[in-house]
């Protein structure tokens, strides 16, 4: 059988999507919690204010909308290895994006564990920096650029 | 001198598989967002990983009847929208929660940035989601939505549609798509529903109206089904337990 295709998620998703809080995947109060945060980007570097991310660390899942200034938001906790270094699976959704779009997300304090992860090992450098979040204060910074240079990296699937 | 203008719709060709083109140019919008660098393919074991379950406590009552979720009735054709989810080799997804949102039988969405001149309905917000069977059934009471203009080129105007989000067992079996009316006269303008080149795939998002499904007195009825990827061999075992 052909898969149904699929077709953008268009300006209005927030109705449908977003009816909820879903953007935390820790317990209340977890002391180890951090927040995950990230400006989705399009290709002249502007803002994409109508976008929606979804991550999945093997357990717990959780989505955010983008905000005005293309900002998404989660509250997290470093997720359990199944396979390689620890990461989050990554799913942007946008008006203009008529297929949603796979990435990483790798911490940036897991050194050794990323340089043996089979998915990373893979890549060059340039590709491999654009799946690894950014330490700010205590929190994790990671930016999605949809194209160019440093565009971030996306997988098939 | 003419400026050169890429065609809103260009012809069926199926050397583009059966999946959308995501860079398809008569969808403006595609130009800025759209991936332009080759995506790189994951070792196959990484398909297979199992993605979120949702359960009952995922849903609220009449979130399946979007005709129920206010004081009165809203206006419109009221259907009932149905199908299965199934995967590549016709074995039901059973427990997947679809999620669907649409505008209102005027053609306008209950939300801030539409701003198309067509009247809000008070009892209407529109949006459900369901939980499917053991047999991968949905099923959703609705009313039909409106066609409505939007700005990707002159008069452009949008199929009526209603959006379907689903969750299958396998992460990678995600998917977000438009269910479309059969027959629509908009079809050979709309660069969204014809940015899937492949003429056999691009019907499976049209519904079929179904007399079996129409209730006497009450609405029409249209079946819908939708079809996931394989989501790799872990299904197998996650599927019997």
């Amino acid at each position: 059988m052909i898969r149904t295709p699929s077709q953008t998620v268009g300006p209005f998703y927030a109705i449908g999507l977003c009816r909820r809080t879903e953007n935390t995947l820790v317990p209340p109060g977890d002391p180890k919690a951090v927040e995950l945060h990230g400006t989705l980007l399009d290709g002249d570097a502007v803002p994409i204010g109508d976008g929606m991310i979804e991550i999945w660390d093997g357990r717990r899942w959780g989505r955010s909308g983008t905000d005005s200034e293309g900002t998404f938001r989660f509250l997290v906790t470093k997720p359990e290895v199944v396979v390689g270094a620890p990461h989050f699976d990554v799913f942007v959704f946008a008006r203009g994006l008529l297929r949603h779009q796979l990435t990483r997300i790798y911490f940036p304090d897991e050194t050794e564990a990323n340089a043996l992860d089979p998915v990373l090992a893979a890549l060059d450098d340039v590709e491999r920096a654009t799946l690894v979040a950014l330490e700010q204060n205590g929190n994790l910074q990671f930016d999605i650029r949809m194209q160019g240079d440093r565009a971030t990296l996306f997988f098939d699937h | 001198m003419q400026a050169e203008e890429t065609p809103i719709v260009l012809p069926d060709d199926p050397t583009f598989g059966t999946e959308v083109q995501v860079d398809y140019p008569g969808y403006r919008s595609t130009r800025l967002r759209a991936p332009d660098r080759p995506l790189v393919t994951l070792p196959e074991e990484l398909h297979s990983l199992s993605g979120p379950v949702f359960g009952e406590h995922a849903l609220h009552e009449a979130d399946g009847d979007l005709t129920r979720q206010h004081d009165g009735e809203p206006l419109g054709e009221r259907i009932v929208v149905t199908g299965r989810v199934v995967d590549e080799d016709g074995h039901p997804i059973r427990a997947a929660l679809v999620e669907v949102w649409q505008a209102n039988a005027a053609g306008r969405y209950r939300h801030v940035v539409d701003q198309h001149p067509a009247p809000l309905d008070p009892n209407f917000s529109g949006a459900g989601r369901c939980l499917t069977d053991d047999e991968g059934r949905y099923r959703f009471i609705t009313v039909k939505p409106g066609a409505y203009p939007w700005g990707n080129h002159e008069n452009a105007w949008r199929p009526a549609h209603i959006h379907f989000s689903v969750f299958g067992r396998a992460f990678t079996q995600r998917l977000v798509t438009q269910m479309y009316f059969p027959g629509d006269p908009l079809f050979p303008y709309d660069p969204i529903f014809n940015s899937v080149r492949d003429p056999r795939s691009r019907a499976l998002l049209v519904a079929d109206f179904d007399i079996a499904t129409t209730e006497p007195e009450w609405a029409l009825g249209y079946r819908w089904d939708i079809v996931l990827g394989r989501g790799g061999p872990a299904m197998t075992p996650l599927e019997d337990t």
